[in-house]
């Protein structure tokens, strides 16, 4: 079992390497950008276990922990197979990494984490948090999210997530000493800028538009889904009564009994069959969940582009305005109102030593602002372009999955009819015997 | 015997019914012997035992006996030769009442007919006077339900559609039953009821069996219910005991099937919300766009294939499962007045038996002194109470021997129409069931056609992009 401590590290896998060698040739492929950490890594959740302890409150609690298991692709691959390194996180640290990410790498899609609770369940399914259908689907989840995490070309090559998969202990420090929740955007600010900007790129207000679309017409689907499949399992375990029916009129009659009885187990079997397929359409709703959530994570790229450029025209409009300040001083004349311009009218004049001071400062300021705009306006470009090629990446991703996750849909559909077609053959031969 | 020359697709659930288009040159060509042996046995029986046709059984039970077993045989060789459509609904307003009238439409080559072809509109009323008097004149044998008279559930109206088509089919189904029953198919009302215009046929009802002797066949009936059954032979009470079971059982099967019904109709209306809401994802989409019109497209078809699908088993097996919950009431109701004619024998029986020991016990009492009085000597007087009770014990005798005769022809009525009636039942049921799962079958190979032909278009979809999807 893996703890904090580089020695550790080793233990992984290959024992031909030195303990320094590994942990370098793992740590150097990592900082190398480009390369996926999933080339080199396998990456699990392989476990959830119920712990109890007692919380910030001192209060006794029961939560579940992950068991995340990492194995070097090497070491499977020459044969040899290692006990992978694992160590147990909470669904808490999951978010604390997930919110760092998002803070640290404002122009990536950063990928969702499962539901912290269960939405669109459908009667059978269980909206508790400790139960165990819900957990083995939480495990699911936050496997994905780890893999999809790092096949990210700009995400996976992060220390603090390298550390979150391998250092048990401390990671949390670790995590709070880079100081992230200072660099945090408050929401206050950022709604300001989505209010308040001006020339937003075309793209952003596209996608970001997109992003309510897809939120919206993938909760409908879900709601719509969770209802109909509600109804399914209804239509289905009613048939089960036939069997039950079947049985007990197969004992009062003599010819038509066994056909009646062979007839009623067939009933019971396409009754019992539904509980598989709507497990399996549970799939298909989490796969939906995801992009669900990913257009969470889209729209808050589109609302950080809108701030840096709302800041970039804050400072492009306050050096025109300093600008036109200092214009108004060297030459005398005052083209907007302002209230010095009164009482210097109503007062007197300054004096030229005055307006020497004045104008001195404003230089300054000029200068600093250029500066800041030419900053702002570089972070901004630097942001729309990394920003828009995550977003393109993600847009391919995107419709990938979503289509291979229709194709999912359709070949559940068809094995379910097939399954509802077995069913009812066999139960028309029986019924020809009655 | 005549040759099959009918073309036996007449089943109880179609709506009209195939009748073989030109039975007349057929019928000649077979050997003329032949078809007169047919109907001649027919009309014979029908000569003799017309009598057997209303209240009375005049026929040794023998003779019916004999009849019936030959019915049978005759039924065996599938010939039918009559065939009965009830359809046409049309409403009728009079300043007193509106009601429905159905047109019934018959075809026979039955000599006993006057003609081929008949045409007549009755209404519910007429069936149910049908219905009572083959009850009335077969008492122990099974008739065949009909639709209720009126639909407590739901507040249905009576000229709702639905519910005249509805009972339209079971009107249909009623009457094809009787007609394929040997020995309601030769009943007179029977054939009154498919032939009379509407005036001679109300003329017809007022005869039969007047008001009074009708109440006082109900007065005996009740008196032998009151009475009970003392030595119900073994294997009626076993045959009751399959009436209530059997009834138990295809409520259940009735109640199950509306209740698939319900919840069918409950995820239909959940999944027609599927559809749009995919097409609606689409309108926001540039490459997903197609697969979720797609999709959106497979769902609306599935739904059309549940709407049918539903359709069916509310047209065809429900019906059928509602009849059979009917036909145990009868079943029970036909048992129950077996068990009152019996009653009724072994009520005679005892009062036969009490008069005989009175006889008995008069002949050595002589009660000299009222008749000492009356100025009769003992010996005349004993001579004229035995021949009074002579004359009682021979009228009760007579009586004892008929209900002797009925009771034995009731029971042996019943037994066969028992037997008869499971085999109908179980062609019926088989059959019900059979079509329900073939439907249930073509469902989902429809639904999974719907679903293939999406995956076959997203792979040529990949195929044309480079990629080859291998799912």
């Amino acid at each position: 079992m893996a703890d904090s401590g580089s020695e550790e590290i080793a233990v992984i896998g290959n024992t031909d390497l030195t303990p320094s060698e590994s942990e370098n040739n793992l740590k150097n492929t990592m900082v190398e950008k480009g390369t996926s950490l999933l080339k080199m890594m396998e990456i699990s959740v392989a476990e959830a276990e119920k712990r109890t302890g007692k919380n910030a409150v001192n209060m006794q609690e029961t939560y579940t922990v992950y068991l995340i298991e990492t194995r070097p692709v090497d070491a499977a691959s020459e044969g040899t197979n290692p006990v992978p390194d694992s160590l147990w996180r909470r669904y808490s640290e999951f978010e604390l990494l997930r919110n760092y990410l998002l803070v640290t790498y404002p122009f990536s899609v950063v990928p969702p984490l499962p539901e912290k609770r269960a939405e669109f369940v459908w009667h059978k399914l269980s909206a508790d948090n400790m139960d165990p259908d819900f957990v083995e689907r939480r495990r699911v989840g936050l496997e994905n999210f780890l893999l999809r995490v790092a096949s990210h070309p700009d995400l996976s090559s992060d220390k603090i997530f390298y550390s979150f998969l391998t250092e048990e202990n401390g990671w949390k420090e670790t995590v709070f000493e880079t100081g992230f929740q200072a660099k945090a955007d408050s929401r206050l600010k950022a709604l300001n800028a989505t209010f308040r900007v001006k020339n937003p790129d075309k793209r952003f207000a596209e996608m970001k538009h997109y992003g309510d679309e897809l939120q919206s017409v993938i909760s409908q689907l879900l709601r719509v889904r969770a209802r109909a499949a509600d109804r399914l399992y209804g239509v289905y375990k009613v048939h089960g009564n036939y069997g039950r029916v079947f049985s007990e009129w197969s004992a009062i009659e003599k010819e038509m009994g066994d056909g009646l009885q062979s007839a009623g187990h067939h009933m019971d079997a396409y009754a019992a069959s539904v509980d598989d397929i709507l497990e399996e359409e549970e799939h298909y709703a989490d796969q939906l969940k995801e992009y669900l959530f990913y257009a969470d994570a889209l729209r808050a790229v589109c609302r950080k582009h809108e701030l840096t450029q709302y800041e970039l025209e804050m400072a492009a409009q306050d050096l025109t305005s300093k600008k036109q300040q200092r214009e108004e001083l060297a030459t005398g004349t005052i083209r907007t109102f302002s209230l010095k311009g009164m009482t210097s009218k109503l007062f007197g004049q300054e004096t030229p030593e005055q307006r020497e001071a004045k104008l001195k400062m404003l230089e300054t300021q000029i200068e600093e602002g250029e500066e800041l705009v030419k900053e702002r306006n570089a972070e901004c470009e630097e942001f729309v372009k990394s920003a828009w090629v995550d977003i393109e990446r993600f847009k391919e991703q995107k419709d990938h999955d979503l289509r291979e996750a229709l194709i999912s849909y359709a070949i559940m559909q068809i094995s379910m009819c097939k399954k509802g077609i077995q069913v009812w053959n066999n139960a028309k031969e029986c019924f020809s015997k009655m | 015997m005549s040759a099959s020359v009918v073309d036996n697709t007449v089943s109880s659930g179609n709506s009209s019914v195939a009748i073989p288009t030109d039975i007349s040159g057929q019928i000649l060509d077979l050997d003329e012997d032949d078809e007169l042996e047919v109907f001649s046995k027919d009309t014979s029986t029908t000569q003799t035992d017309g009598s057997s046709f209303n209240a009375s059984m005049q026929t040794s039970p023998a003779s019916m006996i004999n009849q019936y077993k030959f019915e049978e045989e005759e039924e065996d060789a599938d010939t039918k030769d009559i065939f009965v459509t009830v359809d046409n609904p049309e409403s009728h307003v009079t300043a007193i009442e509106t009601y429905i009238t159905y047109r019934v439409e018959t075809k026979t080559t039955r000599s006993e007919f006057d003609s081929s072809e008949f045409e007549v509109r009755r209404r519910y009323q007429d069936f149910l006077w049908l219905k009572g008097r083959l009850e009335e004149a077969h008492p122990t044998l099974i008739v065949h339900p009909l639709p209720e008279k009126f639909v407590m559930k739901g507040m249905v109206e009576r000229f709702n559609e639905d519910f005249i088509e509805t009972r339209r089919r079971a009107l249909h189904k009623f009457l094809n039953k009787i007609a394929e029953h040997p020995i309601f198919s030769s009943s007179e009302d029977f054939k009154i009821f498919l032939t009379a215009g509407s005036g001679e046929l109300t003329s017809h009802k007022k005869q039969g069996p007047g008001f009074l002797s009708r109440m006082g066949e109900t007065v005996k009936a009740v008196a032998a219910a009151v009475r009970g059954v003392r030595n119900r032979p073994q294997e009626f009470t076993d045959m009751q005991e399959y009436a209530e079971a059997f009834s138990q059982k295809i409520s259940s099967l009735d109640k199950v099937t509306q209740r698939i019904v319900r919840e069918q109709k409950e995820y239909l209306e959940e999944l027609k919300e599927c559809g749009p809401t995919y097409a609606l994802w689409s309108q926001s989409e540039q490459e997903l766009a197609e697969p979720l019109k797609n999709v959106a497209g497979c769902v609306d078809n599935c739904c059309k294939e549940t709407e049918e699908q539903v359709k069916h088993l509310n047209d065809h097996l429900i019906p059928v499962l509602h009849e059979y919950v009917l036909c145990a009431d009868t079943l029970k109701a036909v048992l129950r007045r077996r068990d009152n004619i019996q009653a009724d024998f072994e009520g005679k029986t005892e009062a036969l038996a009490t008069k005989k020991a009175d006889r008995d016990a008069d002949s050595k009492v002589l009660s000299l002194a009222w008749d000492s009085l009356v100025g009769r000597s003992p010996e005349e007087v004993k001579q004229q109470k035995q021949q009074k009770l002579k004359g009682e014990i021979k009228e009760m005798r007579d009586e004892l021997d008929k209900a002797e005769d009925r009771l034995e022809w009731a029971n042996n009525a019943l037994k066969t129409d028992w037997t008869r009636w499971q085999k109908v039942m179980r062609t019926d049921l088989r059959s019900a069931f059979i079509d329900t799962a073939e439907r249930n079958v073509s469902y989902y190979e429809k639904c999974l056609a719907v679903w293939e032909s999406f995956l076959q278009s997203q792979r040529t979809d990949a195929e044309g992009n480079g990629n080859v999807d291998s799912s």
